[in-house]
C-alpha cells in the first residue's frame, strides 16, 4: 500500500505538482497572507473590532481627493501616450530595415531604468537649473529660469511627470507590442500585399487587428503599474503632487500607521481590479461588436 | 533607389533617430550631471557642457554615509532574489512547459493575476509579519518580497525557455538509459543555460531597481534605491544626480547582455535558441 | 538479442479520449513490425507505451519475456529513433551517438570502437566532430539511428524516421533501414502514415484504426486481401474500388448484380453465398485487377472514361460505372478518349467481398 502510494505520488501525473508546490507555497505566504491581513490591518481596530475608522481617516485627509485625482489623470494620461508611443516604435522597427535590431535594443533600454532613477534622471533636466533652463536659455527664449516643479506650477509639474514616466515605462509596452508583432506570421503581411494592401492600411487592417491581444495586456499591465507610480513622483516632486502609493508610503513611513497604509494599500488593489474589469468587460464587448 | 522610396526611407531614419534621441538624452544629460563641479550644477546660467569634468562629484556619492554599505546591501538582496526566485519558479516554469495537467491553465492565469497586486499591499502587512518573523530590516526580508515581485516574471520567462527545449530531447535521453531527472541535468538544463541566465539577470535587475518594498521593510539595512529616496530630501542635487546614474549602470549593463532574450521573454511561445 | 514484445490487454486514454484500446500484440523476435495508420488512430502512442515514455492505463508490456510495464525506459532495452531525430545540439555527433553508452559506464576505449563501428555503417564517420547545427536533415537522421543502434538493444522503437526527409532521401533511406535491419537483425517497431514504407519496410504490418488494430499481416496479405473496407481504402495507390454488389442466384448459380451487370463469383464462395441470396454486399477490387476491353463486349462491365492519366509506366483511368467511380490500371499504350464507352473484366480471384454493416471482409475459409 505505502509502496504503491510512494508510486503514484512520483508518477508524472504528480511531478508537476511538485514542481509547482514552491510557487504555490510562496504566492499563498507572500501574496494572499500580505492581501489577508492587508484587509485586516484595514477593517479591524487595535482591539480586534471591525472598524471602517481607518477609511473614514483616509477619506478625511484633506489630500484625499487630490491624490485619487491625480493617481487617476497620470494613469489616463500615461497609458494611451505610452500606447501610441510605442506602436509607433515597435511599427517602424517591424519594417526591418538595415539596423533596426539596433534601435529596438536602444527603446528598449529604459526597461532596465528603476521609476527613482528615471525620476533623478529627469529632475537633472527639469530642476530650477536644470538642462531645460539651460537649453531655453542659450537658444535666447527666457531670462531667468522657469520653475517647472513647485506648488506654483502644478499644471508644469505634472507634465513633468508625465514625460519622466512615460519615457521610463513606453520600453515595457514596446515589449510586448513586438513580442506580438513577432508571432504574426509573415503569410498575412505577404497576403495582404498581395491583395493590394499597403503602408497605412496594411496596418490599419490587418496589423493592428492581429496586434489587438497584445495591445490588450500592455494596455491592462500598464495601467495596474501606472495606478502604482511612486519613486518617479517622489523623485521630481517630492510631494507636491500626492498619488495612492505615495501615501500609502508616507502613511506606513512617516506616520507610523499601518492601518491607514493598508487601507490605501486596499483602495489601490480595488481600483486595480475594478480598471481590469472594467478592460476586460469593455474590449471583449467590442469584440463581439466586430465578431457579430 | 526611386524618389518616394528615398522619401520613405528618409522619413524612416528621421523618425528612430528622433525616438533615439527621447531615449539617449536624458540618459546623457544623467551622466553628465555626474561628472560636473558640484558648483556647477547649481549656477545660473548653467552651461550645458561643464567647464571640466570630475570624479570629485561621484566620489561624494560614493563617501556619503551609508551609501557603499547600502550598495552592498542591494548586490546581497539582489544575488539572494535570483537565487530565490529561479530555486522557486523555474521548477514551476518547467512544470508548466513540459506536462499537460488539470489546473495549468487556472495556474498560469493566477500567476498573472499576482501581478495585478499592488507592492504596497505586499509591502505593508509584511512589515507587520516580518516583525513578528524577525525578518524586518534584514536582507532576506528584502530578499523575500523581491522574490514575490520577481516570481511571476520568472515562471512566465522560465516557461518561455523549457517550452524552446524540444520534449523530445529529454525523451531520447530517458529512451538512452537517463532518470527524469537525469534527462533534465544533461540535456535540458544545459540547452536552457543561456536563456536561464538572462532570466537572473532580468531577476536582478527587478531587485536592484524596486525602492517601494525596501524602504518599507529596512530601518538600518537599506537597499540603495532605498537609501536614496529616504535621504532624498536632505541631499544636495549632486547627490542625487550621481545616485541616479550609479544605479542605472548595472542595469543598463544587463539589459545589453540579455537584450535578445527581452522579447522572446513576453512572447512565451518561443525563446531564443 | 533480439527479443520479443508482448503486449497484453493495453489501454492508454488522455482525459476522455482512448488513444490505445485494449491491445493484444506480439512482434516477434528479429522481427521488422510496422505500425500503420492514419493520424491519431494511436500508433504512435502504442509505439510510446513500449517504449515506457507513456505509463499504461491498464494491461502488461512484456519485452524478452520480462514483464517491464512499470519500468522506466532506461531499464526496458529498448532504443529509439524520434519523428524530429531528438540528436542534442549542444554535443557533438560523436558525443551524441556515445550518449547512451556513458550513462550505461561503459568503459572509454569500448565506448570509441563502438561509436566508430556504428558511424562507419552508417556512413557518418567523417562527420563525429560536428555539431548537430552543420549537419543536413538526412546526416542528423543517421545520427539518431547510430545512436539508438550502438546500444545493441534488445527492441529497436522508430516514430516516422522518414517524415522530415525530403522525397528522393526518403527513398534512399528506406531502402537502407531495411538492409540495415537484415545486418542488425534487431526487433524493431516502426510507426508510420506512409503505407508505401509500410509495405516495402515490414515483416509484418499491424494496421490501426482508432486505437485498435485493424489487420496484422504480411504487406502482401494486406494489400491483397485486406480485412475491412478501411483497410482496403487505406493501403494501395489508388486505394481499392467499392462496389454495391447483391447477391442474386439464377439457375442454382450464384452471381453478383453490379446495377444491370452480373459478376460471376468464385467457384469456392458458391456455397457460403448460397445462403445470402438478396442481400447487399461490398465487392473491392484493386485498380491492376481489372482488365479493359476497348469497346463494350459481352461479359464485359459497362463503364464510361472520365479521365485518363498517364503515369509512365502504366495508365490511371478513372471510369463510371452507373453511380460509383472506379480507378483501373491499364496499359499505357491503350488509347482512351474521356466519354469513351468501355467494357471491364474483374479478375475473378482477386474480387474481395465485405459485409456493408460491419464493412469486414467475408470469410471463405
Amino acid at each position: 500500500m505505502e509502496a504503491r502510494l510512494r508510486r503514484l505520488l512520483g508518477t508524472d501525473t504528480f511531478l508537476p505538482y511538485w514542481l509547482l508546490l514552491p510557487t504555490l507555497v510562496f504566492i499563498g505566504v507572500f501574496f494572499f497572507m500580505p492581501l489577508f491581513n492587508a484587509i485586516m490591518l484595514a477593517f479591524r481596530a487595535d482591539n480586534g473590532a471591525f472598524t471602517l475608522d481607518y477609511f473614514k481617516k483616509m477619506v478625511a485627509d484633506v489630500r484625499f481627493i487630490e491624490t485619487l485625482k491625480y493617481t487617476f489623470l497620470l494613469a489616463v494620461t500615461i497609458v494611451p501616450l505610452q500606447l501610441v508611443t510605442a506602436l509607433a516604435m515597435a511599427l517602424l522597427v517591424n519594417t526591418g530595415f538595415r539596423g533596426s535590431r539596433f534601435f529596438l535594443y536602444l527603446f528598449a533600454l529604459p526597461l532596465g531604468i528603476s521609476d527613482l532613477a528615471a525620476g533623478l534622471i529627469w529632475l537633472s533636466i527639469f530642476t530650477q537649473h536644470g538642462f531645460l533652463n539651460s537649453i531655453l536659455y542659450s537658444l535666447g527664449f527666457i531670462q531667468r529660469p522657469i520653475y517647472f516643479i513647485s506648488y506654483q506650477n502644478i499644471g508644469l509639474t505634472f507634465l513633468a511627470i508625465v514625460i519622466a514616466e512615460h519615457w521610463r515605462a513606453t520600453a515595457i509596452v514596446l515589449v510586448i507590442l513586438v513580442a506580438g508583432l513577432q508571432m504574426i506570421s509573415r503569410d498575412y503581411l505577404e497576403a495582404a500585399e498581395v491583395l493590394g494592401a499597403r503602408g497605412w492600411k496594411k496596418v490599419w487592417y490587418v496589423i493592428l487587428p492581429m496586434l489587438k491581444p497584445s495591445l490588450q495586456s500592455a494596455l491592462i499591465i500598464r495601467t495596474i503599474f501606472a495606478l502604482q507610480t511612486f519613486a518617479v513622483v517622489l523623485a521630481l516632486a517630492g510631494n507636491i503632487i500626492p498619488v495612492l502609493a505615495g501615501e500609502a508610503y508616507f502613511w506606513h513611513f512617516l506616520y507610523r500607521n499601518s492601518h491607514i497604509a493598508s487601507a490605501y494599500a486596499v483602495l489601490l488593489m480595488v481600483i486595480s481590479i475594478g480598471m481590469t474589469w472594467f478592460y476586460l468587460r469593455f474590449l471583449r464587448s467590442r469584440m463581439e461588436v466586430i465578431r457579430g | 533607389m526611386s524618389y518616394p522610396r528615398l522619401l520613405r526611407r528618409t522619413l524612416l531614419y528621421m523618425g528612430v533617430t528622433a525616438f533615439a534621441l527621447w531615449v539617449l538624452v536624458p540618459i546623457f544629460f544623467i551622466g553628465i550631471s555626474s561628472f560636473t563641479p558640484r558648483n556647477e550644477i547649481y549656477a545660473w546660467p548653467k552651461p550645458i557642457i561643464p567647464s571640466h569634468f570630475t570624479l570629485e562629484t561621484m566620489r561624494f556619492f560614493l563617501n556619503s554615509y551609508g551609501v557603499l554599505n547600502s550598495l552592498l546591501n542591494s548586490v546581497w538582496v539582489a544575488l539572494l532574489t535570483l537565487s530565490f526566485t529561479l530555486a522557486v519558479g523555474a521548477p514551476a516554469g518547467y512544470a508548466v512547459a513540459r506536462f499537460f495537467f488539470r489546473g495549468r491553465e487556472a495556474f498560469r492565469l493566477g500567476i498573472l493575476v499576482t501581478r495585478m497586486f499592488p507592492t504596497a499591499l505586499l509591502a505593508v502587512p509584511l512589515a507587520v509579519t516580518f516583525i513578528r518573523w524577525g525578518l524586518y530590516d534584514t536582507l532576506v526580508g528584502v530578499a523575500l518580497i523581491h522574490t514575490a515581485m520577481a516570481l511571476p516574471f520568472a515562471v512566465i520567462i522560465t516557461t518561455g525557455i523549457f517550452m524552446g527545449v524540444p520534449k523530445d530531447l529529454e525523451e531520447a535521453a530517458m529512451t538512452l538509459g537517463c532518470s527524469r531527472f537525469g534527462a533534465f541535468a544533461r540535456v535540458a538544463l544545459p540547452l536552457a543555460l543561456p536563456g536561464l541566465a538572462a532570466a537572473a539577470m532580468f531577476t536582478f535587475v527587478i531587485s536592484w531597481n524596486e525602492v517601494f518594498a525596501a524602504t518599507i521593510l529596512t530601518v538600518n539595512n537599506r537597499t540603495l534605491p532605498a537609501h536614496i529616496l529616504t535621504t532624498i530630501q536632505a541631499s544636495p542635487l549632486y547627490f542625487r544626480f550621481a545616485g541616479g546614474f550609479f544605479m542605472i549602470l548595472p542595469a543598463l549593463f544587463f539589459m545589453f547582455l540579455i537584450r535578445r532574450y527581452l522579447f522572446h521573454m513576453w512572447g512565451g511561445a518561443t525563446a531564443e535558441r | 538479442m533480439a527479443a520479443e514484445i508482448r503486449l497484453e490487454n493495453v489501454r492508454k486514454s488522455f482525459g476522455k479520449v482512448i488513444a490505445v484500446k485494449d491491445m493484444d500484440l506480439v512482434v516477434e523476435p528479429a522481427e521488422f513490425l510496422v505500425l500503420l495508420g492514419p493520424s491519431g488512430c494511436g500508433k504512435t502512442t502504442t509505439l510510446r507505451c513500449i517504449a515506457g515514455l507513456e505509463r499504461v492505463d491498464q494491461g502488461r508490456v512484456y519485452i524478452g519475456g520480462r514483464d517491464v510495464t512499470e519500468l522506466p525506459p532506461a531499464k526496458r532495452g529498448i532504443a529509439m529513433v524520434f519523428q524530429s531525430y531528438a540528436v542534442f545540439p549542444h554535443m557533438t555527433v560523436a558525443q551524441n551517438i556515445a550518449f547512451g553508452l556513458r550513462m550505461r559506464h561503459t568503459p572509454k576505449e569500448e565506448i570509441k570502437r563502438a561509436v566508430k563501428e556504428v558511424a562507419e555503417l552508417l556512413q557518418i564517420d567523417e562527420l563525429l566532430d560536428r555539431y548537430p547545427s552543420q549537419l543536413s536533415g538526412g546526416q542528423r537522421q543517421r545520427v539518431a539511428v547510430a545512436r539508438a543502434l550502438v546500444m545493441r538493444p534488445e527492441v529497436l522503437l522508430m516514430d516516422e524516421p522518414l517524415s522530415n526527409l525530403d522525397a528522393l532521401l526518403r527513398l534512399q533511406m528506406r531502402a537502407e533501414l531495411k538492409k540495415l535491419h537484415r545486418e542488425v537483425g534487431t526487433t524493431t517497431v516502426y510507426v508510420t502514415h506512409d503505407q508505401i514504407e509500410a509495405l516495402s519496410l515490414g515483416d509484418r504490418i499491424a494496421v490501426m484504426r482508432e486505437g485498435e488494430i485493424v489487420q496484422l499481416d504480411t504487406p502482401h496479405e494486406v494489400y491483397d486481401r485486406p480485412a475491412t473496407v478501411f483497410v482496403g481504402g487505406f493501403i494501395g495507390t489508388p486505394p481499392m474500388n467499392f462496389l454495391r454488389a447483391e447477391v442474386k442466384s439464377a439457375d442454382g448459380k450464384i452471381y453478383l448484380a453490379v446495377g444491370n451487370f452480373s459478376v460471376e463469383v468464385h467457384e469456392e464462395w458458391q456455397g457460403k453465398l448460397q445462403g445470402m441470396v438478396g442481400e447487399t454486399l461490398i465487392l473491392g477490387i484493386r485498380a491492376e485487377n481489372i482488365e479493359v476491353r476497348p469497346t463494350p463486349e459481352e461479359g464485359a462491365l459497362p463503364a464510361q472514361v472520365i479521365v485518363a492519366e498517364p503515369l509512365g509506366s502504366q495508365q490511371l483511368l478513372t471510369v463510371q460505372v452507373g453511380g460509383d467511380v472506379l480507378k483501373v490500371a491499364t496499359s499505357p499504350e491503350l488509347s482512351l478518349s474521356p466519354g469513351q464507352t468501355i467494357g471491364l473484366v474483374l479478375t475473378k480471384a482477386k474480387i474481395r467481398l465485405f459485409d456493408e454493416k460491419t464493412g469486414e471482409a467475408l470469410k471463405f475459409d
